[in-house]
């Protein structure tokens, strides 16, 4: 069998919780809040209109015969509801939220408003195009900023989020490999890589070959050149990489690619490090999606929804997928169809319905002219700066792998802990306590209990040292053999450590009323 | 009275007539963590040596369980499916994976005995 | 940069700190061949919040909003009230600026309210078990085929006339990689006859209902037929809305269904972002993409919630992932879930009902248009006309007189010949008898 010895802990354990407990099971302004479906009384509406009966002689025999289920409350007691469950969320804007790879940046609030004009969020995907010309100017302007900070000549808007884009992307080389008359099989992938690549190219026909990582935490390139030939697709690679690192060899290795014939697929998801310095076109992409919601803070809104524009080489641009924009002397005009394509696009197809997330576009574009293209650039400095001082500032207490600068990451593993008995797990849990989102955990693979930390640029000084004062307490406490508050975090959290292998081992994955037998069993 | 061989993908396998039971390793049991799922192949169906025959998932891993010797699965444990923690209970006993009719009993004969593999686990 | 707290000074003394003599020397490793300045970006400089509004706001005006004019458009996306409080609590920061759930302990409120989310698709759709949303009804489709295709073994998917044909095309992108994707001619207006298609390669077949104009199929006898050939039937919902006085698929017989949870708390936003949902039988679960949110308990014995089978997905299973997917839909589900707990049993019936009643009239209105004729005899809140003249030019005429007359069947369907006359309309409790008595009185005028 393959082993993966990554797998940590998943048990909760049991502990005692000493404390007194209240009366109503709350603590302060922690309130315990029963599922919807507990709360209510039949008849019960939230919303108030008009009550008029039907009948059935246009409803094709098919009215619903039995009620849903749905429990009725009134508009105060979901309000109370929900706003009681939002208060058991850690978030950007209560907290630093050191994520790596995932890009936890301020959401400028203007995003959210002009996302909200009636103009923009209140259009139909379908109502004539000489109705919404503003819409497609918008979707227009965000494609040049996406193409001239990318340095490619084209972009594809309509994926929905990273992974689609990089679906996007395969398809679109399978597309240029079946144009040029060949059938190519295998597609490169770095073992540090991002699950979704491996995936993606699994899901879009090809079979993965995996590249190790050199000890300096790149990718061997040397192997890489190796494995390239004449069944090779392409290569799908993330600079800067998984580790933290700009991949130093990428114009190489891009030239190798293309000699053999391949295409250079580039995984965007860390564009946020050298936006504004570096164009991906210039180190020789011909795919590349860009997470919208990371670099450009389109917000995570609790794991989505995302967006996943995928920047083309010229080799690519034909084959982009539909809706095509155009713009003639009407105006601007999508091109939904295969009946009147423009000259020389070759779509291999449709992501899915209508044109992309117009509201993270919005988004995107709002956070582009907010900040410019200083500002873009004085972003990605501010956030590889604020990765090296963490990095500067802990690698004497923690353990860091490779040698820096990093770019807008810093790794650590667990060495440091080695002896402690205190699991990368434990630390993570006990910075919950201290206040803190744990950084990412046990991820890239190729680094024993990584700890990836990603500060973005929206800390202040004062913020990346509190966060320094407190991951270099924790590890002076975990090397001093006091280890209490790493077994039992975390104390001040909603909940203890839950046990994720009862909830795999016997999944309830809805609620159902008490009296009746476990439909979801 | 069976004997029992070993792989170096940490799986054992108890041959008696030519029907072999198959199952993982005390060792590797306790390296996945809290077993969750065990997914079986079904009876009647043929596998080479070294193919796919079941996967068994953790919380955070999912690992292919390969055919140590080829042949026609008989069966698979029905008891996993209730209760997959007797994969870590009792790894080389209750717990164990699928039967299968081997096709070639000299397969067998080369896989690690349990001293052999007690050695291959300490040098890991 | 009002977003950047670092000042120079900061910078300085960081860099004193890391041992750098500038920022450039964090990036050598960077190729000097592409090391570019400010200059090679074409691109305005940082602009103040007043600046940026403005402009915007110049851009939306060019449009024309739904709620500013008579408005009929559906075909896979509607636009309903959504109650005030929706979008106040789905810009609350703790869920607005959350990321997926990772850390459960510090994340109790997402994953609850995705549980929530999971219950009450489970409870719409008449299924056993949903995911905690994908990106939007047409991409749920096409990982719906996926899905029956690894169940199964099969490779064919036949998908019903009727099915939305941008749905169609995401389905043929991806099902065709590996399988065979077969579509159904198209007869508006009638049931297609999908089931004599299916045989014993056949993995599944995929109907909407109702369809892409508007019209109610019973799909029990497709499940029937699928079903006696040991193939799985795939229900497709682009209207969540009509749930609430149709037939579930889940009492039809459907294997697995995917819809647009869109008309339930989210907004038209020209086509995105929206929340694909996805249900499915028991026995499928394991097959099933996507995030899962499920119950348990944590160390001190309270019940909690955790993602949950996740070694189907891309981070652990890379590639032998169920599907690549790695977002969920996340705001768009809480805000499907809020507005659901608004309405509750009474008010989703109630509103489906009013949808019904104000389609039900304006089908009677313009039917009532000579030269004008009703395509779909049932139908639940978006119904299509046979107009004597082509539709896309009727469209784009009531679109000069500030009327949104629906959308043109040809739009969809280019090149069918058959489809050049029909207007898709769709009618919701957003829809004011003024603005059925204005369509009615405008398009006599245009097909006159």
């Amino acid at each position: 069998m393959s082993m993966n010895n990554q797998g940590r802990p998943s048990s909760a354990g049991i502990v005692q919780n000493n404390e007194l407990p209240t009366i109503s099971g709350d603590r302060g302004l922690d309130h315990e809040e029963n599922l919807i479906f507990e709360l209510g009384r039949d008849g019960m509406c939230g919303v108030d209109f008009d009550d008029v009966e039907v009948s059935d002689a246009r409803l094709g025999g098919m009215r619903r015969r039995k009620p849903i289920g749905l429990p009725g409350l009134s508009e105060p007691e979901v309000v109370r509801h929900y706003v009681r469950f939002s208060r058991k969320n850690y978030a950007i804007d209560s907290g630093l939220y050191p994520l790596g790879s995932c890009t936890m940046k301020h959401n400028p609030r203007l995003n959210e408003k002009m996302a909200r004009v009636p103009g923009f969020g209140d259009i139909h995907p379908l109502q004539p195009q000489q109705t919404v010309q503003g819409a497609l100017q918008l979707v227009s302007d965000l494609m040049k900023w996406l193409t001239t900070l990318t340095g490619m000549p084209a972009v594809a808007m309509s994926p929905k989020a990273g992974a689609h884009g990089e679906l996007c992307g395969l398809l679109a080389i399978r597309a240029a490999l079946e144009a040029r008359g060949e059938k190519r099989k295998r597609v490169l992938v770095p073992e540090s890589a991002h699950g979704t690549n491996p995936a993606t190219a699994k899901f879009a026909g090809f079979t993965v070959d995996e590249i190790p990582a050199t000890d300096d935490g790149h990718v061997d390139a040397d192997v890489l050149r190796a494995k390239l030939g004449p069944d090779v697709a392409a290569i799908m690679l993330t600079n800067p990489n998984t580790c933290g690192l700009f991949e130093r060899r990428i114009i190489e290795i891009a030239d190798a690619v293309h000699e053999a014939g391949a295409y250079f697929y580039c995984d965007g998801a860390n564009f946020n490090a050298i936006a504004g310095r570096v164009r991906p076109g210039d180190l020789g992409v011909d795919a590349m999606h860009i997470n919208l919601h990371k670099t450009f803070s389109t917000p995570h809104g609790g794991g989505g929804p995302g967006a996943g524009p995928v920047v083309l080489s010229e080799a690519l641009a034909p084959f982009a997928p539909l809706p095509l924009l155009v713009h003639d002397q009407n105006g601007f005009r999508l091109i939904e169809d295969e009946l009147n394509l423009p000259e020389g696009a070759k779509p291999f197809g449709r992501m899915c319905a209508f044109h992309g997330q117009m509201g993270m576009f919005v988004r995107a574009l709002t956070y582009m002219l907010s900040h410019g293209a200083d500002g873009v650039r004085q972003a990605s400095e501010d956030a590889v700066l604020s990765a090296n001082y963490i990095l500067a500032s802990l690698k004497d207490v923690m353990s860091a792998p490779f040698e820096g600068p990093c770019m807008h990451e810093a790794l650590f593993d667990d060495s440091f802990l080695e002896g402690t008995g205190v699991t990368t797990l434990d630390f993570a849990k006990a910075m919950i306590d201290e206040g803190y989102h744990p950084m990412t955990m046990y991820f890239p693979l190729v680094v024993h209990g990584a700890m990836l930390i990603e500060p973005t640029e929206s800390e202040s000084k004062e913020s990346v040292d509190n966060f320094i004062h407190v991951l270099r307490g924790l590890a002076e406490e975990a090397k001093a053999g006091k280890t209490a508050r790493f077994k039992d975090a975390p104390r001040f959290a909603p909940r203890r450590r839950l046990d994720e292998t009862g909830a795999a081992r016997n999944p309830i994955l809805r609620w159902t009323p008490k009296d009746l037998p476990q439909a979801a069993e | 009275m069976s004997e029992v061989r070993y792989t170096d993908q940490h799986e054992w396998i108890s041959l008696d007539g030519e029907i072999a039971t198959v199952g993982i390793t005390k060792y590797a049991a306790e390296q996945l963590g809290d077993v969750v799922f065990v997914e079986l192949p079904e009876a009647g169906r043929k596998v080479g040596t070294g193919g796919e025959a079941a996967v068994v998932e953790s919380v955070k891993a999912a690992s292919e369980i390969y055919a140590p010797i080829g042949g026609e699965v008989t069966e698979g444990n029905p008891a996993l499916d209730a209760d997959p923690a007797s994969v870590n209970a009792d790894p080389e006993g209750a717990g164990w994976f699928f039967k299968m009719k081997i096709s070639d009993k000299s397969e067998f004969e080369k896989l690690m005995t349990r001293e052999k593999y007690d050695a291959f686990v300490e040098g890991l | 940069m009002r977003y950047l707290p670092l000042t120079p000074n900061d910078r300085e003394q960081m860099l004193a700190k890391i041992g750098a003599k500038d920022i450039d020397a964090l990036f050598r490793d960077v190729p000097k061949a592409a090391v570019v300045g400010r200059e090679a970006f074409d691109l305005p400089d940082t602009q103040g919040e007043m600046d940026v509004d403005r402009a915007l706001t110049r851009m939306a005006a060019k449009n024309v909003a739904a709620g500013s004019v008579p408005f009929f458009c559906g075909a896979g996306a509607y636009r309903h009230h959504i109650p005030a409080s929706v979008d106040h609590l789905i810009q609350r920061s703790e869920f607005l600026t959350s990321y997926t759930p990772y850390q459960p302990e510090i994340a109790q409120g997402t994953l609850q309210y995705l549980f929530e989310f999971q219950t009450q698709v489970a409870l719409l759709t008449g299924m056993e078990v949903a995911n905690a949303s994908l990106y939007d009804g047409s991409t749920a489709t096409a990982e719906g085929v996926l899905m029956a295709q690894r169940v199964t073994k099969r490779a064919k998917a036949i998908l019903s006339g009727g099915l939305h044909p941008h749905y169609s095309a995401a389905v043929e992108t991806v099902a065709n990689l590996s399988g065979q994707v077969v579509r159904a001619p198209t007869i508006p207006g009638r049931a297609d006859d999908i089931a004599a298609m299916i045989d014993d390669e056949t993995a599944c077949v995929v109907v909407q209902s109702p369809d892409v104009f508007g019209m109610i199929h019973d799909l029990r006898p497709i499940a029937e037929a699928a079903h006696a050939k040991g193939a799985l039937l795939i229900a497709i919902v682009t209207e969540a809305v009509s749930l609430g006085l149709l037939e579930s698929p889940g009492a039809q017989g459907a294997d697995i269904v995917a819809a647009e949870g869109q008309s339930i708390g989210n907004g038209l936003n020209f086509g995105g972002p929206y929340v694909g949902l996805f249900a499915t039988r028991q026995k499928y679960l394991r097959q099933m993409p996507g995030r899962l949110t499920g119950e348990t308990v944590d160390a001190e014995g309270k019940r909690g919630y955790v993602l949950t089978l996740s070694t189907r997905e891309q981070h652990i299973r890379r590639d032998k992932a169920t599907s690549n997917i790695c977002t969920n839909s996340g705001l768009c589900c809480l805000a499907f879930t809020i507005h659901l707990s608004l309405l509750g049993e009474e008010g989703f019936s109630r509103l489906a009902r009013l949808n019904h009643a104000r389609a039900s009239a304006l089908a009677d209105a313009l039917t009532k248009v000579k030269g004008v004729s009703l395509v779909t005899p049932s139908f639940f809140n978006e119904f299509t006309v046979k107009l004597p003249k082509p539709a896309i030019n009727v469209v784009d005429a009531l679109a000069a007189k500030g009327i949104i007359a629906g959308v043109p069947a040809a739009r969809l369907m280019p090149g069918n010949a058959d489809a050049e006359n029909l207007l898709i309309v769709a009618a919701t409790e957003t829809n004011t008898k003024d603005d059925c008595d204005a369509l009615a009185k405008a398009l006599a005028e245009a097909v006159a």
